[in-house]
């Protein structure tokens, strides 16, 4: 794979110059319209109401990732025994057992993934309601990873799937979804739409008139 | 040229044609713009008509068997949707149908219908919305994470008993390694670039 050399002619932005770009096709339309032409998607300069939209998804969010963790996630029972599991206490299970890349796999998918990504999501939130004009480059570059890796937060969900469905002997041995289960994947889906409402074009325009052209 | 701009900074620039395999990145934010792949649409059409198949297999055939005595119990990916249904998990049995079964398998159909008229330079009717739809799925459809999911299943119940993969676990690696295949081949704007402004 190659890079070519591109050439802006005019250090304009889509929105000085009058247009807007599809955000699924990439067809440039004059401001005004609503959808575009082409693949019928809404048509905005930017996305609408980005700012109180992805602040509101994160406050539930974090709301609802205190019971996600603090509630059990599993319920194991054997022989009339149940055992309840954390996301925490499932970590601890994989580093006691000397499964410790697991235990790290889980513990940045399911505990450290979603904190950050609310954190993230919030600080660039206040740089852009401050009119922060620091390092625009890193701070787009934040908000892609922060969007591409967050869907991978949903790996604990899909192991109780795994687990509700292989160990289900009745009497014998069963493994049941936990309390925490849902509030865990309403966190993952809420972060994954409060990453989508949250526009990068807005940390440029608060920066635009200096270090335009590079 | 051609003139973009970048979703994630709104700089315009003017875009020279590519070459095969070049891709274009915004110069100001370093956004990928564009990708060019050669013979665009042909290799991803023969990818995701394998795809299709390895996604039927993985939900028709069993995924893990437990063995442990004398006992022995076979599970399908729909077992574990059905089991969190039957334990009141109604939202999340939806969530794991949703970007397990439901979202890629309207994926593959939709990309079908798009690439398959386009393959002969051709469009069919709203080829251009469901190809736009097509893009909004993407992040919603998860068989990836489902694989990792698997595997530290597997590790958490080796513990437990014996536990043998099955056909549809081999059909799910492979369907990831196609489809991955497919979608860095294909150069979606070669889709957007066969349609006609209205005159």
């Amino acid at each position: 794979m190659e890079e070519t050399g591109l050439r802006a002619p005019l250090p304009t932005t889509a929105s000085e110059a009058g247009l807007v770009a599809c955000e699924v096709c990439l067809l440039l339309s004059p401001r005004g319209r609503a959808r575009c032409p082409r693949c019928g998607s809404r048509l905005h300069p930017r996305k609408p109401d980005s700012i109180p939209r992805t602040w509101a998804l994160l406050i539930a969010a974090l709301i609802l990732y205190l019971p996600a963790n603090l509630l059990p996630m599993t319920t194991v029972v054997t022989l009339g025994r149940a055992q309840s599991d954390t996301i925490l206490s499932g970590v601890i299970y994989f580093i006691q057992t000397g499964s410790w890349p697991i235990a790290v796999v889980i513990f940045i998918a399911s505990i450290l993934v979603p904190l950050l990504k609310i954190a993230v999501l919030a600080c660039l939130l206040v740089s852009v309601q401050r009119g922060s004009s620091f390092r625009p480059v890193d701070r787009t570059r934040l908000y892609r990873v922060t969007e591409l890796v967050g869907r991978w937060s949903m790996l604990d969900i899909f192991v109780v799937t795994v687990l509700v469905a292989v160990v289900n002997l009745g009497a014998i041995a069963t493994i049941q979804a936990g309390p925490a289960a849902p509030f865990f994947a309403a966190v993952v889906v809420i972060t994954m739409f409060a990453a989508m409402s949250f526009d990068p074009r807005l940390i440029w325009d608060r920066c635009s008139g200096e270090k335009r052209d590079e | 040229m051609e003139l973009f701009a970048c979703l994630h900074c709104d700089l315009l620039q003017e875009v020279p044609p590519l070459a095969e395999g070049e891709s274009a990145f915004c110069l100001r934010c370093g956004a990928k713009l564009l990708n060019n792949r050669p013979r665009s649409f042909e290799r991803p059409l023969a990818l995701l008509c394998a795809a299709a198949i390895l996604f039927v297999i993985f939900n028709a055939f069993p995924l893990l068997t437990f063995k442990k005595g004398g006992l022995e119990q076979t599970a399908h990916v729909a077992t574990g949707i059905r089991e969190l249904a039957r334990q009141g998990m109604f939202p999340l049995a939806a969530l794991v149908s949703f970007t397990l079964v439901f979202v890629p398998a309207l994926y593959l159909l939709s990309l079908l219908y798009v690439l398959v008229p386009a393959s002969q330079n051709r469009t069919a009717p709203g080829m251009f919305f469901v190809f736009r739809w097509v893009r909004l799925l993407a992040p919603w459809q998860m068989a990836e994470i489902f694989l990792l999911g698997v595997l530290v299943s597997l590790n958490k119940l080796s513990a437990m008993a014996r536990i043998e993969p099955g056909v549809a676990l081999y059909a799910l690696a492979a369907f990831l390694l196609v489809t991955a295949a497919a979608a860095s081949l294909l150069d979606p704007q070669e889709v957007w670039r066969l349609w006609k402004k209205p005159a």
